[in-house]
């Protein structure tokens, strides 16, 4: 089947979509977009957490056809050019990335939760980024990311 | 004469001791970083493997027929089609590529299909026929030995006996117990994935998420029957490793279809193939005895220990080294008798872990100690500061520790930090169970418990374990610039820093680029017990002294003042080798010798709020204390120790590979539970940075001895708040309900 979305803005077609192929596999195979990461494609990790319409999803748990006319926003998308995000500028220097397999998802996680709360506690990043898992930093340095991001993104407003 | 750093520049930014950015954070956090499950090739085929369902099988036959009528099929393949020897093991090699007339363990790959798309390869897949005889599988680590044999040479892999002092040492008291530790996996995030892409010379090259390329290159090689040069391996993006990522897993088979066929191959595990597509944490069995006079001193140890090494060999061996000659702790005992077993049965082969032998002789010899204290009276913290070793301190194994080992120090840190306090209010977040609303605080008993652990650093027993590092220097752009070249390899840890910021150091240079590891340059070592910042940071280290040497004579013996009128066209470009100093092999009838290079040391204190009548437990707090060395990037010292004790709380509650008859139950994250950012309590840590002698700036390994110490400090503080013995981990919430 063909496919037609709107991934970071730009409209994108792809044809010969299996009905079984996840949004997903859309993205980081067809679209070449493998910014999303396939850590457990079962929902539990978060690593393809993407916006779909604004609400963040596991990109892997969407069929492909799901997405058809509707907005998709990656990771890939969420700097301006060189510009980094607030979030994704925190991760980095914070120390949140180590492999950096689970940032994606949580990049995004994290910058759905500023959206939504500017200024938000402990409990509540904690309760944002259960969905996602981290094997490498023990999350500590995510925490701290996500209160300097929220930091920043105030002090910039 | 010598040139030293200083003469060379002004300090620049971002040298050792400072916490520079990771080169390859920005392309992380922008989702461009390329892990080896990104890669793309133009007419590039996906490859699919098919698993053994049983345990332990004979092969009576295999029918390709059907898959072979696939349309979008390129190649079906099995163990008649590898070229070369169809056997590889870390150690030993004794694990077929694909299995010929006999599966030995559920997962095992007897067939693979190279397919035009994933779905295609996996209905191929489904069509191979393979008819197997069940055979009824060996299970029991504690019975193996005696069991009909797995391979030819008997169930036992390894047996390392320890023999110290006196063998027949009596004390006034005396503590006893049998532990269990359950099979951990290393569930790092980034599947087992690469790309072969077929030269047109009959070669390879082979783009993959590994722990060490020239192992692999090596065991490739013999596979496909090529000369080392026809295989050549280039790291792609790493998705964590812990381990799990030392042997094999689909490097033979993507070279083997794309050789076949001609096109380039990928290969991505699923989560659930991940978990039968490498090896796991050992679990064991250990029997412990300590004998202490009144005071609390040990007087001697005894331990059994058995490991459950699996199917295939894998590291078992040097793994039963680690348990055996760690197997007391970081205790002063003169009388030990230590024996260590590693196993063949036909539960998944086990293997590298963080911690490797010395996570699960941990858990039995912490646990020991919190017994001993009890039955002495005595503070838990004080009977392991009575006994803790220093530098100085003769191992069983009759080594001298020769640099710190400040194991009394890092326990009185943690014991001295201050409580956290209970919760003023009740926030379902706070308590266990979380917002599943299973209590209000009723029912809810908080205890504190201790545990300190020792790990070695760096390859033991002898092995030749060295790093290569080629350091090129010259003018770009009117600016001095330094490139460095390994091939060891970059998990996730941050070497690309550190070695950034060795050269930045070394070389007075700022700009520094790290190219991409590959078997183009000799040997780094593996990415293993704790050992790249020692070994290969000592090999950028030793290039840039070479560098620096061909500096002076440049300069004409006289100390360079401007580096880019000095060198104006030349470039200096030096290889080095580099070794640490050398160890021996242990005797293999009393365990003595020179095994270890180094010795590292950690020590927690937990703090839990357990819900005895559920079973639920909430970690409230792990605090850590760990010595260093130097610690040369103290943010990404910081992170290890973070993530490796998170690590160690997963074993302690919830992460295990639950067997059945050697069967898997749980391959998947649904599951196999992993620690969230729920589960991770805050941190308060302690870094000491007591240089040693030996090491590069005195480095001492980080990444795994938080992890060793960090389980037995949880189980001693859900022990403190419910009373019971907890002799295995994880302790589920049965194990506290008694039900």
């Amino acid at each position: 089947m063909r496919v037609n979305v709107t991934v970071n803005g730009e409209q994108r077609q792809a044809d010969d979509v299996w009905e079984g192929e996840s949004l997903l596999f859309l993205l980081r195979e067809r679209l070449g977009l493998p910014g999303s990461k396939n850590a457990c494609e079962q929902g539990e990790c978060g690593s393809c957490t993407v916006y779909l319409d604004d609400v963040p999803v596991c990109a892997c748990l969407v069929a492909a056809g799901q997405a058809e006319d509707r907005e998709v926003r990656t990771v890939e998308g969420l700097a301006r050019g060189d510009r980094l995000d607030p979030v994704q500028e925190a991760f980095v220097e914070a120390g949140a990335v180590q492999c950096g397999f689970c940032t994606p998802g949580l990049v995004v996680a994290a910058h759905d939760l500023l959206d939504r709360v500017p200024k938000p506690s402990d409990p509540e990043i904690r309760e944002a980024l259960a969905g996602n898992l981290c094997r490498c930093t023990g999350y500590e340095k995510i925490l701290e990311a996500v209160r300097l991001a929220a930091s920043r993104k105030e002090a910039g407003a | 004469m010598s040139l030293t750093p200083a003469d060379l520049t002004s300090a620049v930014a971002g040298g050792i001791g400072a916490s520079p950015q990771r080169p390859d954070g920005n392309l992380k956090v922008r989702g461009e970083f390329a892990y080896a499950s990104d890669l793309w090739h133009e007419d590039m085929i996906w490859g699919a493997t098919l698993r053994s369902p049983h345990p332990y099988a004979r092969i009576v036959s295999v029918d390709l027929t059907e898959a072979l009528k696939v349309p979008g099929v390129h190649a079906v393949l099995t163990h008649e089609d590898v070229p070369g020897q169809n056997r590889y093991g870390l150690e030993h090699r004794d694990q077929p590529v694909l299995a010929e007339d006999v599966v030995r363990y559920q997962g095992e790959p007897v067939a693979l299909v190279g397919a035009d798309h994933p779905e295609t390869a996996l209905r191929a897949l489904k069509r191979i026929k393979v008819e197997y005889d069940v055979l009824t599988p060996v299970v029991d680590m504690e019975t193996a030995a005696d069991e009909r044999p797995l391979h030819p040479a008997g169930n036992v892999v390894r047996h390392v006996p320890i023999r110290r002092g006196d063998q027949r040492a009596e004390a006034e008291v005396v503590v006893t117990g049998r532990y269990e530790v359950g099979m951990q996996d290393q569930a790092f995030l980034g599947p087992e994935s690469g790309l072969a892409v077929p030269d047109e010379e009959g070669g390879v090259d082979l783009y993959i998420a590994t722990q060490w390329l020239h192992v692999d290159q090596a065991q490739v090689a013999v596979a496909l029957g090529l000369p080392l040069e026809r295989v050549r391996l280039t790291l792609s993006g790493v998705g964590g490793a812990f381990g799990g990522r030392e042997d094999l897993s689909m490097q033979v088979h993507a070279c083997l279809l794309a050789l076949r066929t001609g096109k380039p191959t990928k290969m991505v595990y699923n989560r659930e193939e991940s978990f039968y597509g490498h090896v796991h944490r050992h679990p064991a069995v250990l029997y412990y005895e300590h004998g202490a006079d009144r005071t609390g001193r040990l007087v001697y140890v005894k331990a059994r220990i058995f490991l459950d090494g699996g199917a295939y060999a894998s590291s078992t061996s040097a793994v039963v080294a680690n348990a055996a000659t760690l197997g007391v702790g970081p205790y002063d005992v003169d009388n030990v008798t230590v024996d260590c077993w590693g196993v063949y049965t036909n539960n998944p082969p086990c293997g590298a872990m963080r911690g490797f032998g010395a996570v699960q002789a941990a858990f039995a010899y912490e646990s020991q100690m919190d017994r001993l204290a009890e039955a002495l009276g005595m503070d838990p913290v004080d009977v392991r500061i009575v006994n803790a070793m220093s530098e100085g301190s003769v191992m069983p194994t009759g080594q001298v520790v020769d640099s710190a080992a400040p194991v009394a120090q890092l326990l009185k840190l943690v014991k001295d930090k201050p409580m956290p306090p209970l919760p003023a209010a009740v926030d379902l977040r706070d308590m266990p169970g979380g917002v599943s609303n299973t209590t209000h605080g009723e029912g809810v008993v908080r205890g504190v418990g201790y545990a300190v652990g020792i790990k070695n650093i760096c390859f033991s027993e002898g092995f030749d374990d060295y790093s290569t590092a080629r350091v090129r220097l010259q003018v770009i752009n009117g600016e001095p610039a330094a490139s460095a070249h390994t091939a060891a390899a970059e998990v996730g840890q941050g070497l690309v820093t550190i070695m950034q910021q060795i050269v930045r150091t070394e070389l007075g240079v700022e700009r520094v680029t790290i190219l991409p590891m590959d078997t183009g340059i000799g040997n780094g070592g593996s990415t293993s017990a704790s050992r790249q910042t020692y070994v290969t940071g000592g090999a950028v280290r030793a290039a840039c002294a070479a560098v620096r040497e061909k500096l002076v004579k440049l300069a004409g013996g006289r100390a360079p003042v401007d580096l880019v009128d000095l060198l104006g066209d030349d470039v200096i470009d030096e290889t080095v080798e580099w070794r640490h100093r050398a160890t021996e092999r242990i005797d293999p009838v009393t365990g003595q010798g020179n095994a270890h290079v180094q010795y590292g040391f950690a020590a927690h204190r937990a703090v839990v709020d357990v819900d005895v009548e559920l079973g639920l437990v909430k970690v409230v707090e792990l605090d850590c204390a760990q010595d260093v060395g130097k610690a040369l990037n103290p943010q990404a010292v910081l992170g290890q120790i973070q993530g490796g004790s998170a690590q160690g709380l997963g074993l302690a509650v919830m992460e295990e590979i639950q067997l059945a008859d050697g069967k898997v139950r749980n391959p998947s994250f649904t599951d196999y539970l992993i620690p969230t950012v729920l589960d991770m309590p805050p941190m308060s840590i302690d870094v000491l940075e007591l240089a040693d002698p030996h090491a590069p700036y005195g480095v001492r390994g980080v990444g795994e001895p938080p992890t060793i110490s960090s389980t037995p400090a949880i189980v001693a503080a859900i022990r403190a708040a419910t009373g019971l013995a907890l002799t295995r981990v994880p302790v589920r919430p049965e194990h506290i309900t008694g039900t």
